[in-house]
């Protein structure tokens, strides 16, 4: 769909930007009727490889829904009616399967089909706006684009539309597609009890998000408490790695310390290696057995068959986790604040010494508001990362210690790690989704307002 | 006054020599325990009573569990492909942000800000039976291809960060260029692309990375399948609970083995990151 998009427009014509509706009210019959015969216009103004591409692509769309589109579409409503059952056969004298309807595929055929019913309007309007394009060159006399032409523009003025086609593709396959399949699953009942081929599921509404937030149930008793932890790590994430890595980035770049290169080096170090080796490394190195406490030991601060829980005492798993992340975000942001540290303008610090402000004053008056304006999206970004940091938990301490009261959660479960609990080993697929989009709405209200709020959105072009 | 200087300079200098020395220490520990002679998983004491090479060697003559060599290749071969499928993708969709204006930019990119919102792997489970129905998932090599796709699939998302370099060039460079009768595609091969070394190995690095560090989409694409696990899955074999206490010190191998490559990558591009994050030209 992306790829048409680019030869739809028609080159070096201003009526291109015209909307549809304005072509389609001002289109005369043949430009109307190229809403729905796709290539029409084009056709008939001699326009043969515009017009026989956009033929094709109906053509295309029509044997598919022909042949399986309609009925995909049909099941998509009813999710399966055949139960997948035993048929005795007699010939054989044993009991055989009967395929029944697979609602996962039901759904996922459905899905599909509507995307590209989306993407046949999407080409019918190209087509139309083609034509209109095509009306209005002739009758203001002006030559009209060969397909030659139509392909010199993706070097031009529609260069956007051709750069943008394959990541779109991409984007549409592997984000959205899958984004929309996931949030319908929400509203239906495909849970360890409704799993596929072997059982159907159905449509039921709103009925999971009610189980979510009704009062007393297992569900929500462990919805609110796991969704503020995730926020009070979010947080404290956040904020610690980036105030301390700034503060670390400022004592190296202080004119007094020597060897700054060397200091950089010996925190870069810590971000070189992979995430998931620190991480698996620290699990290890902060086991009950692991080298933290064998060190406690010998120096006498426990006793030399205790152990401090680090992963299993709810509170210490917490506070580990989040000091383990300020020892893996840290350098991190001290690398990524170290040129924006050196941008600020030293007549400022200049103007600030000399009417007497300590280094504190400096940093709170000049540093901090300055990082704030440059670092705000990356804040937002770390911020939303950071609820959805799925890794550091995982890897850590796999959500535990796991907790009695809680629906298949543990202590430290992010709602992200829950969301993975859920879906890969409890199978409550509706329950999962319904988590995604809550995190997706927790995180689109949050970000949104703040993200259109700051100078670097508003005035992107300042620098240009 | 100078007196008051040098103690603050001293007490910095002690500061950072501490923090140094507690960033340190764990990839210290993981490289003692890595040469370290005793079998077995934790010990009651932190330095090695001998030291081998053979956790390395025996890493690489492993059976067919634990099949380090394999793993390594496999790892490389994925984080190839998808890095460069996935630094075309966002070298493609941040110069187009930057650059062009066009009607629906703004939306898109208000679209891919909405779209980053959700848990990236809300849909693993709709992709993984995507890659089903395609039939990617027969055999093992379809497996990683199917890989590939899924790291750089939905890469041209993340184009803030390239976006935000480009949008420091100056626009003066590129009508320069419109003057002299380049196109627009002219410019961005021949005049943005050089200009863009910094951001261009940033997005190679962290596009490179991504297969090396992920284990979610790993796990769930290659399943059971362990000849063709990507290394972060094998790592994590190690440490189960039925591997453990044979493979603990190799496991420390194969983390120090696999940061190597991954860190003198690193440091050596480590100016391009710095420069990548604070802009094209300098004022």
């Amino acid at each position: 769909m992306g790829m048409m998009k680019k030869k739809a427009q028609p080159a070096y014509s201003r009526p291109g930007d015209a909307g549809i509706p304005q072509a389609f009210k001002n289109g005369n019959a043949i430009t109307k009727i190229s809403f729905f015969v796709f290539g029409l216009g084009n056709l008939m103004n001699r326009q043969i490889v515009r017009g026989l591409i956009f033929l094709a692509l109906e053509i295309g769309y029509f044997i598919y829904m022909i042949t399986f589109g309609i009925g995909a579409l049909g099941d998509f409503i009813t999710l399966g009616t055949a139960t997948q059952g035993e048929v005795f056969n007699e010939a054989l004298g044993i009991y055989e399967y009967s395929a029944g309807d697979d609602s996962m595929l039901c759904l996922l055929y459905g899905v599909i089909t509507l995307v590209l019913t989306a993407g046949a309007v999407f080409i019918g309007c190209m087509s139309g706006k083609s034509a209109y394009c095509t009306q209005v060159r002739i009758e203001k006399g002006k030559p009209l684009p060969t397909f030659k032409d139509d392909l010199r523009s993706l070097k031009e003025e529609n260069l956007h539309a051709f750069l943008l086609s394959f990541p779109i593709i991409g984007i549409i396959c592997f984000t959205i597609v899958p984004l929309i399949f996931m949030i319908l699953i929400a509203f239906t009942s495909y849970d360890h009890e409704h799993q596929p081929p072997g059982n159907l599921f159905s449509w039921v509404g709103l009925d999971n998000f009610k189980a979510m937030f009704s009062q007393g149930s297992k569900l929500a008793g462990t919805f609110w408490p796991v969704l503020s932890w995730t926020l009070i790590w979010a947080v404290f994430a956040t904020v610690s790695c980036f105030l301390l890595g700034m503060l670390l980035a400022l004592l190296i770049n202080r004119k007094g310390t020597k060897a700054k290169g060397f200091w950089r080096f010996m925190f870069v170090l810590s971000v070189a290696v992979p995430q998931f080796v620190t991480l698996l490394s620290m699990r290890t190195i902060f086991n009950a057995n692991g080298p933290v406490n064998v060190i406690l030991r010998q120096l006498g601060v426990i006793g030399m068959t205790e152990s401090i829980p680090f992963f299993t005492n709810p509170l210490y798993a917490k506070i580990t986790i989040i000091c383990i992340n300020i020892w893996i975000g840290v350098p991190f942001t001290m690398l990524s604040t170290t040129g924006i540290l050196q941008n600020i303008p030293a007549d400022l610090y200049e103007a600030a010494r000399i009417d007497g402000a300590s280094a504190p004053t400096i940093f709170r008056k000049i540093t901090l508001p300055y990082m704030l304006f440059v670092m705000t999206p990356n804040l937002i970004t770390s911020f939303t990362g950071n609820i959805n940091n799925f890794n550091v938990i995982f890897l850590l301490s796999g959500g535990g210690p796991d907790s009695m009261d809680y629906y298949y959660a543990g202590k430290t479960d992010l709602l992200v790690t829950w969301l993975y609990r859920l879906t890969i080993t409890q199978k409550d697929y509706n329950l999962g989704a319904v988590i995604g989009i809550l995190v997706f709405i927790i995180l689109a209200t949050l970000s949104l307002i703040t993200y259109r709020r700051t100078g670097a959105y508003k005035d992107e072009g300042a620098f240009q | 006054m100078k007196a008051k200087r040098i103690i603050v300079n001293t007490a910095c200098h002690i500061l950072l020599a501490v923090l140094s020395i507690i960033w340190i220490l764990p990839i210290l520990y993981v490289i003692l325990t890595s040469f370290r002679e005793e079998s077995g998983s934790y010990k009651s004491y932190i330095w090695p009573r001998g030291f081998t090479l053979n956790n390395y060697i025996n890493l690489f003559h492993g059976n067919t569990n634990i099949n380090f060599t394999r793993w390594f290749a496999n790892t490389l071969v994925i984080a190839i492909f998808s890095t460069i499928l996935s630094a075309f993708f966002v070298l493609c969709v941040s110069y187009v942000m930057s650059r062009l204006r066009f009607k629906m930019r703004k939306k898109f990119m208000n679209i891919a800000l909405i779209l980053g919102m959700f848990p990236g792997f809300m849909s693993m489970i709709a992709v993984y039976y995507i890659l089903k129905g395609l039939g990617l998932l027969e055999t093992g090599i379809l497996k990683q291809i199917a890989l590939v796709l899924v790291y750089s699939g939905g890469a041209g998302l993340g184009f803030y960060m390239a976006k935000g370099f480009f949008d420091t060039i100056p626009k003066s460079i590129d009508e320069a260029a419109y003057i002299d009768g380049a196109t627009k595609w002219d410019t961005f091969l021949r005049i943005t692309i050089p200009l863009s070394k910094p951001i261009i190995t940033y997005t190679l690095i962290t596009a490179f990375m991504g297969p090396w560090v992920d284990y979610i989409f790993a796990k769930v694409i290659l399943g059971n399948d362990s000849s063709y696990y990507t290394i972060a899955i094998g790592l994590w074999t190690m440490l189960e609970q039925e591997f453990v206490e044979y493979y603990y010190t190799q496991f420390y191998a194969g983390c120090v083995i696999i940061s190597i490559p991954i860190s003198i990558l690193f440091l050596l591009t480590q100016k391009c990151y710095v420069e990548g994050v604070s802009g094209a030209v300098k004022g």
